[in-house]
């Protein structure tokens, strides 16, 4: 294996645990992009790496880099190796099957032009995303070449924590945790809060099922958040951030620890940063598998050492969270928004997107959808441009019965809506959210009161048990439900279900039990007759609950 | 709450416990730490038993039914010891949609062990998780550590029998 120090400084001893790849001394004609997150790194890219280093090696293809990097997207397929200068992806590339990459790498040469994009990707615009598959998590000067920690350095050379809080607000910006809360509008009110100190925290307690938006982003490009922080703590006078992470998320925490360390040494993170008096500390919290903790109470509970349980609102954590103290939480992909807001101008972001919702959204697309993945699309697009032209439609050419947003907060979209702008607004209006990001695809083999029980099911597990209507109301709600779904239920138990549902929405304390009745809300309105299927004739349409025995000949699949 | 000046003995010569030490140190022995510190714990034993917790409570100097209480709050921790592997399946929505419950009541049958539970023969225990993130790779789990996707009920229950 060769190991050239292309990149080292000069002077300047480097550990290296493991060699980064192979960089050439001179010009790189070619490069090759191993993708190293999580579902690739299940497929054994590791391996892949490895042998496409030997290999190139063996090949004398001395002007060739070849490259970890974070997710390429396109994680149905993985393991992914790209080839940015032809702009081929190569799909389950096995370590013994490497000819037809070294091939490429061989015949590359300067002055293609790059092949047109596939349609997963054509369609995309990445902002939150836009390092990763291309710069290598690990190594902060990568990150740095490609423009990594200048918006920091400029945030704090030449501008003041005000014009910075007014750029975000400028940016239109709204949280992309779920709520859609206006960044600048919090940045501002932590910054104007009294109190010190004040405190930064990152919410990477992705819990939603079906969500990995801010793993990949964790996984592919850590510092991009880390910067995001500190130019967070610089607008609003924080010289202390945590990042709250999921210990489920064993990759990215590894990351984030390799990044805050790198940085710190860099003199990025910690005292005196960027020969400014600025200091800003980051330190990882990890979560122990609560959901009820990406509510930002519970979390700052949690932060805290305790149980993760909220607490009533106001006062709100700008003005009293960590310990007291005026605290700013934003998610990872609010986080990842930053850099590129401050670089690039407020009014910049704010060109992408729909006038209420500005800027561009990650999504996890997963489900029944033959390309999945990570996608980041601006803001305005449709579900049908999403599922079909990006996701490239249903598995087994099946049809489209609903996409599900939201998580256990959100709902399910039927296919009347396909042709609706995704933006906080009208997912709102169709009876979801935008949530944290997931999407997952259903087709005409989802029954969708089981859908609906399986995460009033969640929520039950979840609920802290903290107030009454949550505690129990969930589990009521699952007990009806899962008597609807085994046919035991009558149309009294319909009108129990909506009742409590009522019920658990407005007396809960928190979002979580607030939200916890929102599947049940969207199925109800979308897909009654699939509940009075399983009520009056017994039967579950798409053949999923045990009433399903005995289907009805010729019954036809609702959507 | 009152910040643990002196720092008590460990349980036994065990020297795992030496894992918990430096981590408790390096935390500064801070009541907030608790989390960490049982992550750490959890890691060195495999589970959080009594000992192990009236350890933590009296050398971050919390009251010992604050740690119970956390312990117990969190999924992540476990009160019991774990069989030799550990067989996480996720039932997050994307597996679910795509047959995580199949997956779960295959085992159940094939192995005679219960989501939560740990065969009689201590070999395998099975838990399941609300969601892994490799939504992608749906119906996911994590055997020892590596994460397998695409799976089937049956190449689950033949590679858990090889065990």
């Amino acid at each position: 294996m060769t190991e050239t120090a292309g990149t080292d400084r000069p002077g300047r001893p480097v550990r290296r645990r493991r060699p980064r790849g192979t960089v050439p001394t001179g010009p790189v004609r070619a490069s090759a992009h191993v993708c190293q997150a999580a579902s690739c790194l299940s497929a054994s890219s590791d391996q892949v790496f490895d042998a496409l280093v030997e290999r190139v090696g063996e090949a004398g293809l001395t002007d060739v880099a070849v490259k970890r990097v974070g997710c390429l997207g396109l994680c149905a397929a993985g393991p992914l190796v790209e080839v940015p200068e032809s702009g081929r992806l190569f799909e389950r590339v096995g370590p013994d099957d490497l000819g037809g990459l070294v091939g490429e790498l061989r015949a590359v040469g300067a002055g293609v032009t790059p092949a047109p994009p596939a349609p997963f990707f054509a369609r995309q615009v990445r902002v939150a995303t836009e390092n990763s598959g291309r710069v290598d998590p690990e190594d902060l000067d990568d990150y740095r070449a490609r423009g990594g920690y200048q918006a920091l350095e400029r945030a704090l050379h030449s501008m003041s924590p005000a014009e910075v809080v007014d750029q975000v607000v400028r940016s239109g910006l709204r949280g992309r945790g779920g709520a859609g809360y206006p960044t600048g509008l919090k940045w501002t009110t932590v910054a104007k809060a009294p109190g010190t100190p004040k405190y930064v925290i990152c919410n990477a307690d992705e819990g939603d099922p079906g969500a990995f938006m801010d793993r990949s982003v964790l996984e592919s490009d850590p510092h991009r958040v880390l910067e995001g922080m500190a130019i967070a703590g610089y607008a609003i006078g924080a010289s202390r951030g945590y990042v709250y992470c999921r210990a489920e998320y064993p990759l990215a925490t590894a990351r984030l620890k390799t990044a805050i360390r790198l940085a710190g040494r860099a003199g990025l993170l910690g005292a005196g940063i960027a020969d400014t008096p600025f200091e800003f500390h980051v330190e990882l919290r990890l979560g122990a598998g609560a959901f009820v903790c990406g509510e930002e109470t519970a979390l700052i509970a949690s932060v805290q050492g305790g149980r993760g349980t909220p607490r009533p609102r106001p006062p709100y954590p700008a003005v009293s969270g960590l310990w007291g103290s005026p605290t700013l939480i934003n998610n990872v992909e609010t986080f990842a928004n930053i850099a590129p807001i401050i670089r690039n101008g407020g009014d910049w972001y704010a060109g992408i997107g729909t006038p209420s919702s500005r800027g561009t959204k990650v999504f996890a697309l997963a489900g029944r959808v033959v390309n999945t993945g990570l996608v980041e699309v601006p803001m305005g697009i449709t579900l049908r441009e999403i599922v079909y032209d990006i996701g490239g439609g249903i598995l087994d050419g099946r049809p489209f019965k609903a996409v599900q947003t939201g998580g256990p907060s959100g709902g399910c979209i039927p296919a009347p809506y396909l042709d609706m702008a995704v933006d906080y607004e009208s997912l709102a209006e169709v009876g979801s959210i935008m949530g944290s990001g997931g999407m997952i695809v259903m087709d005409d083999t989802a029954c969708m009161v089981d859908v609906a029980r399986y995460f009033m099911d969640f929520c039950r597990e979840e609920s802290c048990g903290k107030c009454i209507p949550c505690r129990v109301g969930t589990t009521q709600l699952y007990t009806l439900l899962t008597s609807i779904c085994e046919g035991t239920a009558d149309m009294d138990d319909l009108e129990r279900l909506e009742r409590l549902s009522d019920m658990v929405k407005h007396t809960s304390l928190c979002g979580l039990g607030q939200s916890a009745p929102n599947p049940v809300f969207s199925t109800l309105r979308y897909f009654r007759e699939e509940y009075l299927a399983h009520i009056q004739d017994r039967t579950c349409p798409a053949g999923v609950c045990p009433v399903a025995n005995r289907p009805v000949d010729g019954e036809e699949v609702l959507s | 709450m009152a910040i643990a000046t002196t720092v008590p003995p460990a349980p036994s010569d065990d020297k795992r416990w030496r894992i918990v030490e430096t981590r408790m140190r390096r935390l500064g022995q801070r009541p907030d730490a608790l989390i960490e510190v049982l992550h750490a714990a959890q890691e060195a034993f495999g589970y959080l038993d009594t000992d192990t917790m009236a350890f933590v409570a009296r050398s971050l100097g919390v009251p010992l039914s604050k740690v119970y209480g956390v312990a117990t709050f969190y999924s992540f921790f476990t009160l019991k010891p774990q069989g030799e592997h550990a067989c996480v399946v996720c039932t997050g929505t994307a597996c679910y949609i795509n047959g995580a419950g199949g997956i779960v009541s295959a085992i159940r049958r094939g192995l005679d062990v219960r989501p939560g539970e740990t065969t009689t023969d201590g070999k395998l225990s099975l838990l399941t998780a609300r969601c892994l993130g490799s939504c992608s790779l749906a119906p996911a789990m994590i055997l020892d550590g590596e994460v397998k996707g695409k799976l089937s009920a049956e190449a689950v229950v033949a590679e858990l029998e090889t065990l």
